[in-house]
């Protein structure tokens, strides 16, 4: 497999999608703050840059599996904003017409299938997306986002064994964000490194800082091509840090506060921000004219997201089955 | 099995339900490329399942669409749900029932909720297999009739046969079926035969079968109890008794409209079931027969059931703990006693 060069035109991609989970992240907490989104809400502020160099390797055929906080796997994956927006105001037109709600956004036509709030449940249904297109041979692969707590649940140790024996097109994508709920990584995990685990499951474990876009899109970059080969999955751990504790209101008490001084210092964003103004590719006024382009698509979605109906109530007796066959 | 199929007199091949599963498997897999397997042991190098159900599959179709997995459940339906996702009919064999506890949360939560959550935009038309049933010594952790569970999450469809034939329809009426379908083998009645279904028929879900009719009392149920029901039936067919049998072959979605319109018409009914008496879906037969005929009923609807205890080792515990086909005519009697008969 030739290395892939990082290039500043690639660099300034994974900006871009970067920078649009953060303003589209920093709205909906001010939306929440003042009142006027009511939705249980998962911050992804801190884990931007591993999601969007994951991202970019990826197409919108490829499968998509992520959990509660998964706004930023999804519109890594490309999700349009006005079915994403409406479905987090509870309209007729969001993605799942209301029903499924933040937590369970799923949206075929970019291959975002299943978001699950069940820690660890994705990784089994990734293999089997996995399977079809093993078996289809199709080329996608199935891209599975979880956070560290997901790695010590039993069916996270089931899906790896599975994927290794049957060499499956799947990237298995922890996203290492050092808390699960409000327990600290140390006391619920007995390895240093998640990426230690893939060894007992017979796949690459790489273990990388999420939060540098080069490290990440290199590892992102093997692991797909790993995949689309058939030559089976491969497991990341990309260290971060979530800002915003585990759910929106969340005081986070349970973090130390050098620790999380520690990490903000190391803040992703305006990290990689500089690195974009530094390689020359984008100026000061080009990444602004950017930001003013994403906010003006921020307003019409949400525009759209509130001018929307809410679901007709008959819509409850729809979906539980399908017609039958 | 089948030794009298060939005789000129057009006699029905008899099957064993276990031939019948197989046969069902078989065909759809034939029907529709579609159709995968997936399960622990289920392929021919493994001796093609604990139960034989599935021999024969992965030689014929490869290993490729009848795959054995590891003793990991949860990787099991997880699979089946992805791979259904993306346009595939897998069917998924659990062994036996009690392993089903293991990937509640994908059946539950994912299988039976997906097609509602994501507003119609996904579904997933799984077919879980799995085996049960006390009777044979298995004790507390093999035995278990737990279709009550499943039966109560909107969304999956709980289906079980009382004949081979009805085995192999239902068993294709799920895998056709565009809906998370759980299939319940039992294993005592394995080796019981009956009339062969015709090639390729399928029995579509959510309507239940009139087995027998008659104009005194109402039977209904699903599963093995229907076997002891028809026997009943028969029993006192002598003695002037006319007993309509109402199989619903699909436990849950539950075609009332069959049950209600066989109890109009008798007046009286008794419920019956294996799974243990207290909260299991005869409770819910019960409920809504006496919603739609409070006033018209000619005595109360009993129900007919395990005992609320697990499933014993000994077979005098386990004979005790099992309804019996005798439990069903003590209720039919004194459901007759009661009242005026016509």
């Amino acid at each position: 497999m030739s290395t892939p060069t990082f290039t500043p035109q690639v660099l300034l991609e994974v900006w871009r999608k970067a920078r649009q989970i953060n303003l589209i992240d920093e709205k909906f907490r001010g939306l929440l703050r003042s009142g006027r989104l009511a939705a249980v809400y998962y911050s992804p502020r801190g884990q931007e840059i591993l999601a969007a160099a994951m991202g970019v390797h990826l197409q919108p055929t490829d499968y998509l599996v992520t959990t509660y906080r998964g706004i930023h796997d999804q519109l890594a994956k490309g999700i349009p904003l006005k079915p994403l927006f409406a479905e987090y105001y509870a309209k007729a037109t969001g993605a799942c017409k209301g029903k499924g709600g933040p937590m369970h956004i799923t949206h075929p036509e970019t291959g975002v299938m299943v978001t699950t709030g069940i820690v660890g449940s994705g990784l089994p249904i990734a293999n089997g997306l996995a399977w079809a297109s093993q078996l289809k041979k199709d080329g996608r692969v199935t891209l599975v986002t979880f956070g560290d707590g997901a790695s010590n649940i039993g069916a996270f140790h089931e899906a790896l064994n599975m994927a290794g024996l049957w060499k499956l097109p799947v990237i298995f994508l922890c996203q290492n964000n050092l808390y699960g709920e409000s327990s600290k990584y140390e006391k619920c995990t007995s390895v240093d490194h998640i990426g230690e685990r893939a060894a007992s499951y017979k796949m690459p474990g790489v273990t990388v800082d999420g939060n540098d876009a080069e490290a990440m899109w290199r590892a992102s970059a093997e692991a797909v091509a790993r995949a689309r080969a058939g030559e089976g999955p491969t497991l990341i751990e990309a260290k971060t840090f979530r800002f915003m504790g585990h759910y929106f209101g969340d005081p986070g008490a349970y973090i130390p506060k050098e620790e999380y001084e520690a990490h903000l210092a190391k803040d992703p964003m305006p990290k990689t921000r500089a690195a974009v103004l530094a390689s020359g590719i984008a100026t000061e006024a080009d990444l602004e004219k950017y930001d003013a382009e994403v906010n003006a698509q921020i307003e019409e979605a949400l525009q759209f997201a509130a001018d929307s109906p809410f679901p007709d109530v008959g819509e409850i007796d729809i979906d539980v089955y399908g017609a039958a066959a | 099995m089948s030794a009298t199929a060939t005789t000129t007199e057009a006699k029905p091949e008899m099957i064993t339900f276990t031939e019948a599963f197989s046969r069902a498997l078989h065909d759809a897999m034939e029907m529709d490329p579609t159709v995968i397997m997936l399960g622990e042991d289920i392929a021919d190098e493994e001796g093609g399942g604990i139960f034989k159900v599935t021999k024969g599959l992965s030689t014929k179709f490869g290993g490729e669409r009848v795959r054995t997995t590891p003793i990991s459940e949860q990787a099991i339906v997880g699979a089946a749900i992805g791979a259904s996702l993306a346009g595939m009919r897998p069917v998924a064999e659990i062994m036996l029932m009690n392993f089903i506890t293991v990937p509640m949360d994908q059946i539950v939560n994912h299988a039976a909720k997906l097609r509602f959550m994501s507003g119609g935009q996904t579904h997933v038309p799984i077919t879980i297999r799995t085996r049960t049933g006390a009777g044979a010594g298995t004790g507390g952790q093999h035995s278990d009739m737990l279709e009550a569970w499943f039966a109560h999450v909107a969304g999956m469809k709980v289906v079980t046969p009382s004949t081979p034939a009805d085995a192999y329809g239902l068993l294709l009426g799920c895998i056709f079926d565009n809906d998370p379908c759980l299939f319940i083998e039992d294993q005592l009645t394995r080796t019981q035969t009956g009339p062969a279904p015709v090639k390729g028929e399928i029995i579509k879900l959510g309507k239940a079968h009139v087995a027998r009719e008659g104009t005194d009392v109402s039977i209904v149920g699903y599963g093995r109890p229907i076997r002891d029901a028809m026997a009943l039936a028969e029993k006192l067919a002598g003695e002037g008794i006319s007993v309509e049998v109402v199989d619903l072959r699909t436990v849950s979605p539950m075609d009332t409209e069959t049950v209600i319109k066989s109890v109009a018409k008798t007046g009286r009914a008794v419920v019956v079931h294996e799974a243990p008496r207290s909260f299991g879906c005869g409770a819910e037969i019960v409920a809504r027969i006496q919603e739609a005929l409070y006033g018209q009923l000619k005595a109360p609807v009993l129900r007919v059931a395990s005992r609320d205890v697990t499933v014993p080792f000994s077979r005098v515990l386990e004979a005790e703990y099992l309804y019996k086909g005798t439990d069903i005519e003590a209720a039919v009697r004194r459901t007759l006693d009661t009242g005026s008969r016509k």
